[in-house]
């Protein structure tokens, strides 16, 4: 389960900086006090740009969790604060019971490993073969070669590209290589899978067989998915909930056939729109 | 043709032994010092890309400092160089004239130019990449040698080239600490002593041996570079 209580993100450096110090002041006199530390009145006049602002979601177990909205609307900075690439400047993210939002060192790393991700423009290591990527986690991990080439054969045949171990990724078709960043995120056995725009580069066809592969993997593999997205046709084709992102703040949220047949926010019926016209 | 013949085997009687010691020494110090730029700018050009601001551990003073060092370093010209670092050339090999006295100060004049093109090469790898690679749990170490160094491998050995061409001019000037190599020759006998035979001959020299090198980097480039 992954939990996001309150979460809240700025950029902006200098609101961070006073948003520590004023924290810090406020626990000093609510320990004199004897009370609770609460930050929350000072929050609105240190930081008026808000790139996520009191997010709580919950994604249960075996769920296929979609985050829709517009370009620029927080949902990738979302995703990124699962395995901090993000840091989230309030709030807490919880992992499996645990609070992740201050891990560093080995903990931090030993979650990312935990927590596959998909990215739009693949991030391959163009230097290494298909089979060298599909293992870098394992590698990371220091398994030792011949478990590592074990499970990469057993990924590659997974995401249906056994025949392409030796090629490096310049020689593959971009839904061929988004494959392969499929496998290297699966690579780990994770639980959770972050799913940032992974078909948002590609071409319809490819699109659907790409979300073909996200539907087996989540039912077999029972692997949570967290889906950022800007169009509702991937939300229709493998999210069960979906939540709605306009300006760092979820709009709308529920069942996906529920969003579906009677969505409420206007930024809902109009990112709906889209579908309706290409169906 | 007969006439052109006669005319070059005079010319390696009498300048053949100067030639062959010259390319010698010019390629001893070239490629010794370029190495050892390399090892010591390697390291430079990885700590200046790891702590520039927004990196993987910003850190404002050991990048700034270490800017402002490699600045410092490309900014004095090699002929200043050469004599202000007398007394540490004296102190690391022993002597500060002839083949090593000459390498001393090589190495250390292409050590910045060498970490700067280093942090040219690894900001080439796209951000994505490295957030890729931090995703899946890798270490700041793991990511230096295992996405970083890597990738950035054929960018590495093409600059290298430069590096390797830009050194192999300096040696021209290391003939004023009695290094010799084929720089000194063309300045001793082509222009002190006005033979623009021995000049041509020594140009000649030079260009093949600059386009054989140029040729060797691009062969090993095609060999590593996956992305081709």
């Amino acid at each position: 389960m992954i939990e996001f209580i309150d979460v809240s993100k700025t950029f902006c450096p200098h609101a961070i900086k006073r948003l520590r110090t004023d924290a810090r002041k406020s626990a000093a006199t609510s320990d004199k006090a004897g009370g609770v530390a609460s930050d929350a009145p000072n929050i609105e006049k240190t930081a008026t740009d808000w790139v996520l602002r009191d997010i709580n979601l919950t994604l249960e177990q075996g769920d296929v969790y979609g985050i829709i909205g517009v370009s620029g609307a927080g949902k990738s900075t979302l995703a990124r604060c699962v395995n901090l690439l993000e840091r989230p400047t309030l709030g807490q993210v919880i992992v499996d019971g645990q609070d992740i939002t201050n891990f560093t060192g080995r903990d931090l790393l030993d979650l990312r490993a935990k927590i596959g991700i998909v990215f739009q423009d693949f991030n391959l290591f163009q230097q290494r073969s298909v089979l060298q990527n599909v293992t870098f986690p394992l590698e990371v991990r220091r398994d030792t070669k011949s478990a590592r080439i074990a499970r990469g054969k057993e990924l590659l045949d997974l995401v249906g590209l056994s025949d392409k171990a030796c090629s490096y990724p310049s020689q593959l078709s971009g839904g061929q290589q988004q494959r392969v960043s499929i496998a290297r995120a699966l690579a780990n056995h994770p639980k959770y899978l972050l799913w940032d725009e992974a078909t948002s580069a590609l071409d319809t066809v490819t699109t659907n067989s790409i979300l073909q592969l996200l539907r087996e993997i989540n039912r077999e593999l029972s692997v949570t998915v967290l889906v950022i997205t800007h169009e509702m046709s991937v939300i229709r084709k493998v999210c069960n909930k979906v939540a709605v992102i306009d300006e760092g703040r979820i709009v709308e949220r529920g069942n996906v056939s529920d969003i579906f047949l009677a969505p409420k926010e206007s930024i809902t019926k109009e990112l709906l729109a889209e579908v309706i016209i290409s169906a | 043709m007969p006439e052109i013949l006669t005319l070059l085997m005079g010319y390696w009687t009498d300048f053949g032994d100067l030639i062959i010691e010259g390319t010698r020494d010019t390629l001893l110090m070239t490629f010794v010092a370029t190495a050892f730029a390399y090892v010591l700018g390697i390291p430079l050009g990885v700590l200046l890309t790891v702590a520039a601001p927004g990196s993987l551990r910003p850190n404002r003073i050991i990048s700034g400092m270490l800017g402002w060092v490699v600045n410092i370093g490309r900014s004095l010209p090699f002929v200043i160089l050469i004599v202000v670092l007398i007394p540490v050339t004296r102190a690391i090999v022993g002597t500060s004239i002839g083949v090593p006295g000459a390498i001393v100060p090589l190495a250390i004049a292409a050590t910045p130019f060498v970490a700067r093109i280093i942090e040219n090469s690894l900001a080439e790898i796209p951000a994505g990449v490295i957030q890729a690679a931090q995703s899946y749990g890798a270490s700041l170490w793991q990511i230096i040698t295992k996405v970083y160094l890597r990738e950035a491998l054929p960018a590495i050995v093409r600059s290298a080239a430069i590096t390797t061409i830009t050194v192999f001019g300096y040696t021209a000037i290391a003939g004023m600490v009695g290094a010799g190599g084929l720089g000194d020759i063309a300045i001793r006998y082509g222009y002190h002593r006005f033979q623009t035979d021995v000049l041509l001959v020594i140009l000649v020299v030079i260009i093949l041996l600059i386009q054989l090198i140029q040729m060797a980097f691009d062969i090993a480039v095609r060999r590593i570079d996956k992305r081709s």
